[in-house]
Parts: C-alpha cells; structure tokens; sequence
C-alpha cells in the first residue's frame, strides 16, 4: 500500500485512544489504560517508520504526497479542507511526534503510576499526540490551527493536572496564563488569516505558497503584514520574546508533559510554521530578520535566567525557550533545514532531560529544588548517565554530541549566511557558552556533591528503557548531518530541501569554518570547566541573591511588567463596574420617575387651597412671561 | 401544509398539555416531548428530502410557502414560507424545546400551565422564522413574550418579579418601535405603488429610500438589538436570564436571542439596504463593542449564572459583526454562530442548573474542586467552555471565523476590534472551567455531589453530538441556507464590487475545487 492511503491512520489511533479513554478510562484497569495510552501512540509511530522509510528513499525535488479526506465547508470559492499533506518537513515532525511521544508515554506509565487521573493523564496525551499530527500534517491552515488550538487545550489541562490539592491555585493561574498568552499570539495568527482570506481567497498552504510571489510584490505592505501576523501566533506558541513568560510557569503540570509538550513537540509548531510558510517570509526580508532579531535575544535573555534558576525543571524550560531561539534565528537568516535539524536533535536531549529530571524528582519525594539534591550520580547510574549525555548534548561538547552538530551549523550560519551578521552570531556564542555553564551547573549540583535526600523510588524499566534510548539518540543522531569541514555527509539536509531552500552562503566570510568551530567547541568546553571550578570544587547551598541575579531569576521583569500596564487596569476596570454602569443609568431612569410619581402624587391632596394658590401662581408666571418676552 | 402543521402540533400540544395538567402532574412533560420530538423528525425528514427543491424567486430562496387570507382590507394575510436559513433556525428551536422539556423534567409546580407556555413560547419563536408578512411577524413576536414573561415570574428565582418586569419593559417598548415602523412602512409603500400590503415579498419589490428608511431601520433595529441584545440595550440580560427556570434561561438565550439574528439577516438587510450599508460602521462598533464589554461584564460576576448569562451577551456581538459586513463569509458565519452560539450557551446554562440542584447555589465562591466527584460533567463543561473560547473542530470557531473574516473583508480596523474579543472570552471562559472544577477544594459541599445521572447523559451527550458534529462538518448547515444568501447578497446595491479577488488566484482555485470534486466523486 502506498503512503497516501494510509495517512490518515497516523492520527487516527491517538484520536481512538482518546476516546476510549475519556469516555471509558474511569472503568479500566491501569494496565488497560497504559495499553491503550501507548499503544495508539506505538502503532502510529510504526505506520511512520513502515511507510515513512520508502518516502524517504524516494523522495525528490518537491516530493509530497496527499490525502483528501473531505472538505470542511465551501462558501463560493472559499474552500478548506481536511486534506493532509506529507512531504519532508512534515514527516520530520511526524517522526519526532510519534517515535518520542511513544517513549514519553512509555515513561508515563510508571511515573504516573500513584497519581490518581491516571485515565484522565493518558486520554489528553493521546488527544496532545492527535492534534499535534494534524498540525503538521494539515495542507490548510484552517486545519493546522485546528490543531494548533488543540495542542493548546492539552497543555492547558495538563498544566493544571493536578486540581483541587494544595497546589491547585498556582496550577490553575500557570494553567491558565499559557492559554491566554499564547491565545494573543494565536489571535494575531488568526488575523493574519483573514489577510489571507481576502488576498488569495484560500487557506491552502500550497496554493498560498505557490501564488505569493505572483500576489504580493517583494518587500510589499501585505506581504510584510502576512509574515508579521502569521509570526505572532509563532511567538506565543514558542514562547518567544516578548511572549515568553508562560513557559516556566507551565512546568506546575506532570514532568512528561513537559518533556513532550513544553520541549520536544508543541513549542517547537511556531518553528514548523515558520518553515512551513517560509516563502511568505522570505517576501518580506524585514520580518524575517525581526525573526532573527527576537530569536537571538530570546537566547541570549533566556540563557541568563536559566543561570540563577534553583528549581531543576525551571531551569530546563528556560533553556528550551532558549534552544527555541536558536531554532528562530536559524529561520530568519534562511539557515531553514539547520534549524529543522536543531528542532529533531533537541527534541531527543531536551525530552532525555525532562524525563530524566522527573526520574529524579520522583526518586526524592517530588522535590524540585536542585539545592537539595546532590550526590544522585552512584543511586540513580542510569539516570546519571543518560542525563549526563542529554546535557552534553544541549551544551553541545563539541564532536561527541549530536547537540554540538545542530547547534553549530546555525551559529555558522547566522556568522557566515548571506543574512547573518556578526552581532547574530555573538549572541549565538555567547549564549553557547552559557547554555554550557547553566547546563552542568544543574548537573553538578544534582548529581555530586553530597547526597541531601534519600531516595523514595527506584527507576524500573519502563523510565530506563526510554532514558537509554534517548540518551543514545542525543549522541549519535548528529551523524546523519556533518558540517563541510569535515565528512560533509547531508543527508538530513538534502532531504529536507526538498521541500525548503538551501541556506545561502556568503562567498567570502571573514573567518573560515574550523576556527568558528574551534571557537564554539573551546566555549563550550569553558562552560563546563567553570561550572565544575564553581560547583563542585566549592560547596554552594543556596542561589545568591544579589539584585542582578533577581533580576535574572523573575525572568527579567517579564511578569512584573505585564501585570503592572495590562493586568492589574483590567482587572481594576472590572471590579469597579462588576453592577453594569448602563444597568445604573436605567434603574436611575425607572427611580427618576417613581420619585416624580411620588412627588405630584403629593400634589393631589384635597386642599382647595393650594389648588388655588397653584392656579394664581401658575397665572402670574405665565403673564410675567407674556409681558417680559 | 408542513408550516401549519408544525404550528398546530406545537399550539396544539401546549393546550393539551395544560389540560392534561389537571389530571396529572407528569402527563404534560410527555406531551410536549412527543409534541416537539414529533415536528423534529417532521422537519428533519423534509431537509432529507428537499435537497435541491430551492423554488428561486425575486424575494427569496422558498423551499415552501403557505398563504391564506387573514384581513384582506388591509392588506394582511396569513403567509408563511421557509427558506434554507428559517429551516435550520426552525431545526435548532425543535431540538433545542425538546431539550428543556428534559431539563425541567423534575418541574412539580403547576405543571400543565408551565408546560403550556413553554410550547407556545416555542411555537412562536419557530412563527417568527417562518412569517413572511410583516403583521404575522409582529404577532408571533408578541407571542414569544407573553409566556416568557410568566415562565419567569412564576417559575423563577428569587428575584423573578422585577427581571419579569424588566423583561417585559424592554422588549415590549422597542416593540411598540418596531411595530409603527411595520406600519409607516405599509402606509409609505402602499402611497408610492398604490397596493396596501404587509406582505413581505411585495415589500421588498419597493423599498423606500433616503431619510425614511433610516427611521424605518431605526425602529426595527431598536427592537431587535434589545433582543439581542448589544450594547446599550443589554441591561435586562442578566436579570431575565438568571432569574428564569432553567428551561427559561435555555429558550431565551440560545433561541429567542436568535430571533433578533434572524430579523437582521431577514429584514434589515434586504428592506433597508442603502440605510444599512450606511449605519455600518456604527453597527460593526457596536457588536465589537460589545463583545468586549460583555467580556469584562462577565469576568467580574460572582455569580455562575450571571457569568453565563454575561458571556452570551459577549457573543452577541459577533451576530452584528457578521450581518453588518454584507459577505457571504459573514453571513454565513452570522448563520452558524445562531446555531452553535445556541447549542454552547444552552449547554452552559444547563451546567449551572446542574451544579445548582447539587449545591443550591450560583455562588462560585462556594464552588471549586468539583471534578474529583463530578468528572463527567466536567468532561462535557470542558467541551462547551471550550466552544465558549472558540476551539476550531467545535461550530462556534467555525463561526466565528467567518464573521471576523468576512467583517476584514469589508472594514479592517472593525474586524481587528472583534477580533480581540477571541483573547477576553479566555478569560472569563475558564474561569467557569477552573473555579467549579479545578480550583481548590470548597468542601462544605462536597457531600452533596454526584456525577451526572442519565436523564443529564441524554441532554449533554445530545448537544456535544451536535456541536463536535457542526464543528467537523459544518457544510450541511452552510450548504442549506447558502441559496437564500445568495439571494440576499445579489439584491444588495454593490454586489460588483466583492468581486476584487485576483483573477490568478480564483482561476487556481477554481481549478482545485474542480480537482476536489472530482476526486470526492471518485470516493463515492
């Protein structure tokens, strides 16, 4: 059978389990629900690989394949549809989705194990996993916002997985900051679709990029709205500058979400649209390098937060907004298949450090401060190593690490791409060093030093086995793209252009690629060195808190700030009108004439009197009138 | 025949219900189900079997019609006719009655009384959108109020006397508005072409411009932005939709709110529609307005009932948004967002009186973790709060994404304001979500909870059916009343100028969609 008729069993068998297991979950057995959790996510991930490989063989210039399954709703010409489309970008994202995600669930099963919701946890991963897909594989982006609206609605309920306890104020504020933050990104997305709408009357992604360049002049107004609309929704959902503030908060939810969604999979859909609609923004080159802009300052500001962080997932969520920057800044200077790659590489290490870090916390009584750890490297050897090839891998030790060849081919880039300059690239060095630093200062103080809790749970097979496969992929998976300095073997990339433009090159840079590369392998040795001389050759109990690393640890200020211009007015302006101000102005109506009824009704009293004086005054008011006027 | 009927069976039913209350408390509760059930497959089998029976006329796209005489000296006859957009409105008022006859399944009070004005109520919302002379119109209008005004004070909650009232004032004065403007309307067409006539169909051949029309618009518009309601016209909302019974609260906002839709896409678009063009912007303000509005209304409320009653308010908006854009995205959007804005807002409301019956109260500060013990319900509060935010595969993003993109289409800076009402609707959305469910326990109540029973499966498993359905496959609604739109459009004074799309663009499309069919013929 051929690929094009079998799309739609991808996400078919997340969507099944799902539905099982909301509708049905509360009546199985743990072991059922484990079944059904991974199962559908296992067989979809086999239909990827079975008929994914021969695609991969065969694919040439433009290779894609389609499924239409049947149209969404036609209003004259207007016609989206439930198409989805597989071509080399997308099947990239498949994999990752579906080989990780199967691990992770594999993982959960046991890390969630004491958790009551156990069915509950399970049928939104599976639901997560569902929309995911169509994300990617949507030929319309109707369609990806579909499931891009969907992987939101996951995260949200997973955030605040844990309801009702002692926690459930501060679960629900970060569960519900995600939606709403990435909701303004995915309103500005939103419009950028109506401007979509009118211009071209469709929402197919193939059509849209097939007719741009023949819609919108380059460099033009429209074109440069387009790309600046479609790139708020990415901003949101990558939690990048300046909507970067709900990623942190996001790790209250259980640690394989986060390693799924909040690093491996979700935050990375801002990268697959960038790509995905990658002409759009190459008609507007200012956008793009704004992309280029805020992907480099994303790093480099996220970098020095994730250098304070005392709580081991913060740290970890700060890096990934971090590595997302890179992903961004290898978008906006054209470098599109490098960034892909940084994309697959740092889905394996980054989800190996999330599960590894939940293999910790759960192992010490769900403590998440990396102060009170210490000394794990001989109780938990499994966790240890694998962890320790994770983190070589994000702070890409250079030749030995798969994370060293994805992140060097965009530092390269944004140095010596026609788009790159040197200040891209200082920020993109200067963060590899810190990335190295804030890395193996986590792993120093986690794993040496004394040991400061005992430990409750010892990992079983199902948190080794997938540990040790990702731990695997985070070294050798950068093989499959070497740099041109040396083996120059791309397959990864040639792949990938089939669908993307190479990066364009500047003829003549200024320094050669070896010495960038001695350069960033030397800097990221440093990191380690200096956090080895300032962890473990001293013993440091507690973060310093000077203003300077307050400043770094809130964040930079992100949160004061927003609260401060839109939060706390809008929440001001509600309380103080809670009764309707309109509502008063009727009842002050209705009161105005009872008070009036009550005052003539006074009138009508029955003194003959007053009705005379009435009359005689009313006479001579009206005659002073006749005679003044 | 098949419009007549389906009045009969439900005035019919309404009065045998009544009786029937006297002899026994639970017979009228069968009889208006069966009554309602009994039109639904009525008016289901004919959408089976009318596709493609559209009678295309000047005034309309009639799937059927049905005149009689009624006072011929003045003009006024009895005349009904249903189009693809009263099929689906009449569909939905069918569905959604049935449902809040279940929902006040456990009413004791007087219940053939009860029961008799639920039916009437709902035969004459289903007579306002089947009226095709302006009298009718009028007359089942006034029917729709007579017994939602007793629905609430005599069935309500606490404060039931003064939102009766309330309720009443509104919508009796911009009533009384609307019906000089039917009559200035009559006299103004009957002096240019010498026929005194209500009818519709004859009105729309003439209508009257410049300075008149506007006032004429203004009088109907006033009557119909009350019902909505929008901004500033909202102020008996929450009163009439909190104090009512359940079942109230349900026709009200997700049925009788509609009419006022209806009446917009029915009347003032095709009577008026120099003037409307004109009053757009304005118009588009003022829906945009009110989302907003009705958002930050609703956040602050502590009251669950409220909150609902507020956020529908909000949606509203989107309604004007849509009709004042003059596409056929907004229109079309205008026609799903009654359908899924009924089906959500119904559901919520429901949810409260859910809640409500366990715990006694509105209060959210006396609710909060109530998903360990309630999780189905929390299940289904997920979908329709979700509907409430707009997630796509649920009909309201449908929806609403036709709005705003058909309002782009026609006024940007316009759209853009509605379109922020996406962002605010998350707020006050989950907080519903999180604060009866999620949120810290409050456990005074806890004791006194109990997931949902199967009398509560039927109706919220009945309305996630159709709301997921419309959501995926919204095509069946568009495609019905895509005829009378169509219609509505081309009698419209610029139909030229939406034709500004690039001819290489739609010559593409053109080609695709060509490309599309032929592959879904092959499917078949």
């Amino acid at each position: 059978m051929d690929i094009s008729n079998v799309l739609w069993a991808i996400p078919l068998f997340p969507l099944l389990g799902f539905l099982s297991l909301s509708l049905f979950g509360i009546k199985m057995s743990k072991r059922m629900v484990a079944t059904i959790g991974c199962g559908s996510v296992g067989i979809s991930a086999l239909i990827t690989i079975i008929y994914g490989i021969p695609f991969i063989q065969g694919a040439t210039e433009g290779a894609f394949v389609e499924q239409h399954l049947w149209t969404w709703f036609q209003i004259g010409t207007f016609a989206p549809e439930i198409t989805l489309h597989l071509d080399a970008l997308s099947l990239t994202f498949v994999f990752v989705i579906t080989f990780v995600g199967f691990l992770i669930h594999v993982f959960s099963t046991e890390y969630m194990a004491e958790d009551e919701g156990y069915s509950r946890f399970f049928a939104y991963m599976n639901l997560f996993v569902f929309s995911m897909l169509l994300l990617v594989l949507a030929n319309d982006l109707l369609l990806l916002y579909l499931g891009w609206e969907g992987v939101g609605l996951c995260s949200f309920l997973l955030i605040g997985f844990y309801y009702g306890g002692s926690k459930a104020e501060e679960n629900a504020y970060a569960a519900r900051k995600s939606f709403l933050i990435t909701r303004i990104g995915d309103t500005a997305m939103i419009l950028g679709f109506f401007l979509l709408v009118k211009d071209f009357n469709t929402l197919n992604i193939s059509t849209i990029l097939a007719t741009a360049p023949d819609v919108w002049a380059n460099n033009s107004t429209e074109a440069s709205w387009g790309a600046f609309l479609l790139l708020g929704g990415a901003l949101g959902k990558s939690a990048q500058l300046p909507l970067q503030t709900w990623l942190p908060d996001a790790m209250a939810g259980p640690s394989p979400v986060s390693a799924l969604i909040h690093a491996a999979t979700m935050v990375t859909a801002g990268v697959y649209l960038l790509a995905r609609t990658h002409t759009i923004f190459e008609l507007a080159p200012a956008i793009q390098m704004l992309v280029a802009v805020i992907g480099a300052a994303t790093l480099l500001i996220a970098s020095f937060s994730a250098l304070v962080q005392t709580d081991i997932k913060r740290v970890l969520a700060y890096s990934t907004i971090s590595q997302i920057g890179y992903m961004f800044l290898a978008m906006g200077i054209g470098a599109w298949s490098a960034g892909i790659f940084h994309f697959m590489i740092h889905a394996f290490f980054k989800a190996l450090l999330f599960l590894g870090a939940g293999a910790v916390i759960l192992a010490l009584h769900h403590e998440q401060d990396m102060f009170k750890m210490g000394g794990l490297k001989k109780k938990l050897p499994v966790v240890y190593w694998t962890y320790l090839f994770g983190s070589g891998a994000l702070a890409s030790l250079p030749l030995i690490t798969a994370g060293f060849y994805s992140k060097d081919a965009i530092i390269w880039s944004s140095f010596a791409g026609d788009k790159g300059n040197v200040w891209l690239w200082a920020a993109a060095i200067i963060s590899a060093f810190l990335t190295s630093l804030y890395t193996f200062r986590m792993v120093f103080l986690t794993f040496f030093g004394e040991q400061k809790t005992q430990i409750s749970h010892k990992p079983g097979m199902a948190i080794k086995v997938p540990l040790v496969i990702l731990g695997i992929l985070s070294l050798v998976a950068g093989f499959i793209e070497l740099p041109h300095s040396f083996g120059h073997f791309q397959p990864f990339s040639k792949f990938l252009n089939t669908v993307l433009p190479a990066a364009q090159f500047n003829p003549s840079p200024a320094f050669g690629e070896p010495v960038m590369q001695a350069i960033a392998g030397v800097l990221a040795l440093a990191g380690v060195f200096f956090a080895w001389q300032l962890y473990v050759k001293r013993t440091v109990t507690a973060r310093k808190e000077t203003p300077l690393s307050n400043f770094f640890y809130s964040g930079w200020g992100f949160d004061k700030l927003y609260d401060t211009i839109f939060i706390n007015p809008l929440v001001w302006l509600s309380k103080i009108d809670v009764g309707d101000f309109v509502d008063r102005i009727y009842v002050g109506l209705g009161r105005f004439n009872l008070a009036m009824n009550a005052a003539f009704s006074k009138t009508q009293n029955g003194r003959l009197r007053l009705y005379l004086f009435g009359i005689g005054l009313g006479a001579f008011i009206i005659l002073t009138m006749i005679l003044v006027l | 025949m098949i419009l007549i009927t389906l009045l009969l069976i439900m005035m019919g039913g309404g009065v045998l219900a009544w009786i029937a209350g006297a002899f026994d408390k639970s017979l009228p509760k069968w009889i208006s189900l069966f009554a309602l059930l009994t039109g639904l497959s009525m008016m289901v089998s004919f959408w089976i079997g009318s596709a493609g029976t559209v009678n295309l006329t000047a005034g309309g796209a009639w799937m059927v019609t049905a005149k009689y005489d009624w006072i011929p000296q003045l003009g006024m006859s009895f005349h009904l006719g249903l189009d693809g957009i009263s099929l689906i409105m009449t569909l939905l008022t069918l569905f959604l009655g049935a449902i809040s006859v279940i929902v006040s399944w456990k009413e004791e009070r007087n219940t053939g009384f009860y029961f008799f004005n639920l039916l009437w109520l709902l035969a004459g919302i289903t007579g306002v959108f089947l009226a095709l002379d302006m009298m009718v119109f009028y007359f089942f209008w006034e029917i729709m109020l007579i017994p939602m005004y007793f629905v609430i004070a005599i069935w309500g909650y606490e404060d039931r006397k003064y939102a009766g009232w309330k309720f009443f004032l509104f919508t009796q004065i911009s009533g009384l508005m609307m019906l000089l403007a039917i009559i200035a309307l009559y006299l103004i067409h009957g002096s240019k072409t010498g026929t005194y006539t209500f009818d519709y169909l004859e009105l729309i051949k003439n209508v009257p411009g410049g300075q008149a029309a506007f006032w004429l618009m203004s009088g109907f518009l006033l009557a119909f932005f009350v019902k909505l309601p929008a901004l500033p016209f909202h102020s008996w909302l929450p009163d009439a939709y909190t104090q009512a019974p359940p079942a109230g609260s349900v026709i009200i906002a997700a049925l009788m709110s509609k009419t006022a839709a209806y009446g917009l896409i029915r009347f003032i678009i095709p009577l008026f529609p120099e003037a409307a063009r004109a009053f757009a912007v304005p118009a588009l303000l003022i829906g945009g307005l009110s989302i907003l509005y009705g958002a930050k209304l609703s956040y602050a409320q502590k009251s669950l009932k409220r909150l609902i009653a507020y956020s529908s308010f909000s949606h509203m908006g989107f309604i004007l948004v849509g009709v004042f854009s003059f596409t056929a995205l907004g229109l079309q959007g205008v026609m799903l967002q009654m359908v899924a804005h009924g089906l959500s807002i119904a559901a919520l409301f429901i949810i409260s009186e859910f809640v409500r019956e366990r715990t006694g109260s509105f209060d959210l500060s006396e609710m909060g973790g109530f998903w360990k013990k309630m999780s189905n319900m929390g299940g289904f509060t997920i979908v329709f709060i979700m509907a409430s935010v707009g997630l796509p595969g649920l009909a309201n993003f449908v929806a609403e994404f036709l709005t705003l993109a058909g309002a782009w289409q026609f006024n940007i800076p316009m759209s853009i304001i509605a379109t922020l009402g996406l962002i605010v609707s998350v707020n006050y959305s989950l907080r519903i979500l999180q604060k009866v469910f999620h949120q810290k326990e409050y456990t005074a109540n806890q004791s006194r909870l109990y997931d949902l029973t199967a009398r509560e499966w039927i109706v919220m498993g009945s309305l996630t059916i159709a709301i997921v359905g419309l959501g995926f496959f919204p095509q069946k609604v568009v495609h019905t009343a895509q005829p009378a739109f169509d219609k509505i459009l081309m009698a419209s004074p610029d139909n030229n100028s939406s034709d500004q799309t690039m001819n290489r663009v739609t010559q593409l499309n053109t080609m695709h969609l060509a490309e599309l069919n032929k592959k879904e013929v092959s499917h078949d």
